[in-house]
């Protein structure tokens, strides 16, 4: 067969059937996928509030509460609440945004922190994720200051990512703040 | 075995990141560490080998003035679905490679190939070229990403090989780094290629 002329009426037709059928491709795959890729994003979630909450039995995901921009899931063992993870932000990174997942029990104590999406410095500000985070566990910010040592505060910054360290305190600060104002008073 | 020089050709000869110095952004921004060179690897050279498919069969179906536009419909498509399958499937490696993966849409590697090779070969060719060039890239970055992860995090394939708090070279694993490997490596492999 020989190639088509470039006339208006071959042009049209040729990138019409193209793109139609590559949309057809795109739409099966995307129908295909789409049910994974909420499971993955949930899985994900689930794997973190488990990791900074104390044991539950409830399903956090189902009584998530949005206020302010943050995310309030509640972890209840037997009916009682035993603490809440705080899904929280900061604008403030190295590299702009980053995101973490508190836990807290139910007075306000962090339980355990556990980072969720970054894109700190490789070797510097991602050193958040490793045990230095470990500092804040079992600590309640009520009288352990979230400032860094080098501005007053009492957390130990990260060798050489002070920034990094200061955006960490402002994420878990604004969780704790959320916290206390939005959960911890509704139940009491 | 004629074909075989097309697979060939990709790999040594015109390997596409250290002769033909194409698709440089993602060959510097994300081997970091030698996994994220071959998903990224992976990744591309599906998107190579069904665009070239795509394109070698297409070819005479596709008026020359718009033939441009046509190939990036194709390509864009193939880089959605590997967007899309990436997510479901390997979110972490997802989220590491991030804005890289729809960017393969303009990797100038893949409409490159089309361009160059696919709208003007049949079928069996495109594909031996495709697999050739695409396993060349990912070689070659991961090389790069082997390299770079050793010497700036002291670890290869997330497997540490020097104790917690070594002190590693950190310049390696910054973008910095990533042009220094570079140079060094299509040296090295431009000094092989001439002692031939």
């Amino acid at each position: 067969m020989a190639k088509l002329e470039s006339t208006l009426k071959n042009m049209i037709l040729s990138l019409l059937f193209i793109s139609m059928g590559m949309s057809a491709a795109l739409g099966y795959v995307y129908v295909l996928t789409k049910k994974p890729i909420e499971e993955a994003s949930k899985k994900a979630e689930t794997s973190a509030i488990t990791d900074v909450l104390p044991a539950f039995d409830n399903d956090p995901l189902a009584e998530v509460k949005e206020i302010e921009g943050l995310r309030y899931y509640i972890g209840k063992n037997k009916g009682e609440t035993i603490g809440c993870a705080v899904k929280t932000f900061t604008d403030k990174g190295f590299s702009g945004h980053f995101e973490l997942m508190v836990g807290f029990k139910p007075d306000g104590t962090i339980n355990k922190i556990a980072v969720l999406d970054q894109n700190e410095t490789p070797g510097l500000g991602d050193k958040m994720k490793t045990k230095w985070k470990d500092q804040f566990n079992e600590k309640n910010p009520s009288n352990f200051q979230l400032v860094v040592k080098k501005d007053g505060g009492m957390v130990d910054a990260i060798t050489a990512s002070t920034i990094t360290s200061r955006a960490f305190c402002d994420a878990v600060s604004k969780a704790y703040d959320g916290f206390m104002k939005n959960i911890s008073q509704n139940n009491k | 075995m004629s074909n075989l020089k097309y697979f060939t050709n990709g790999l040594i000869k015109d390997n596409p990141t250290f002769v033909l110095l194409l698709g440089l952004c993602p060959a510097l921004a994300v081997t970091t560490a030698a996994m994220n060179g071959i998903g990224m690897g992976m990744a591309t050279t599906f998107v190579l080998l069904c665009s070239n498919i795509i394109i070698s069969l297409l070819k005479n179906f596709i008026p020359d003035k718009v033939r441009i536009a046509a190939f990036i419909v194709v390509i864009a498509t193939f880089v959605t679905i590997v967007d899309m399958t990436m997510k479901a499937f390997v979110p972490d490696l997802y989220k590491t490679l991030g804005i890289f993966i729809p960017l393969i849409v303009v990797n100038c590697i893949i409409l490159g190939r089309a361009e160059a090779f696919a709208q003007k070969n049949s079928l069996v060719p495109s594909i031996l070229d495709a697999l050739g060039m695409g396993l060349g890239f990912t070689l070659a970055i991961t090389l790069i990403s082997s390299v770079r992860e050793l010497l700036g995090n002291g670890s290869i394939f997330d497997i540490k090989l020097v104790s917690e708090n070594a002190k590693t070279i950190l310049i390696f694993v910054l973008p910095p780094g990533a042009f220094i490997t570079y140079g060094y490596l299509v040296a090295l492999f431009n000094k092989l290629k001439n002692n031939k």
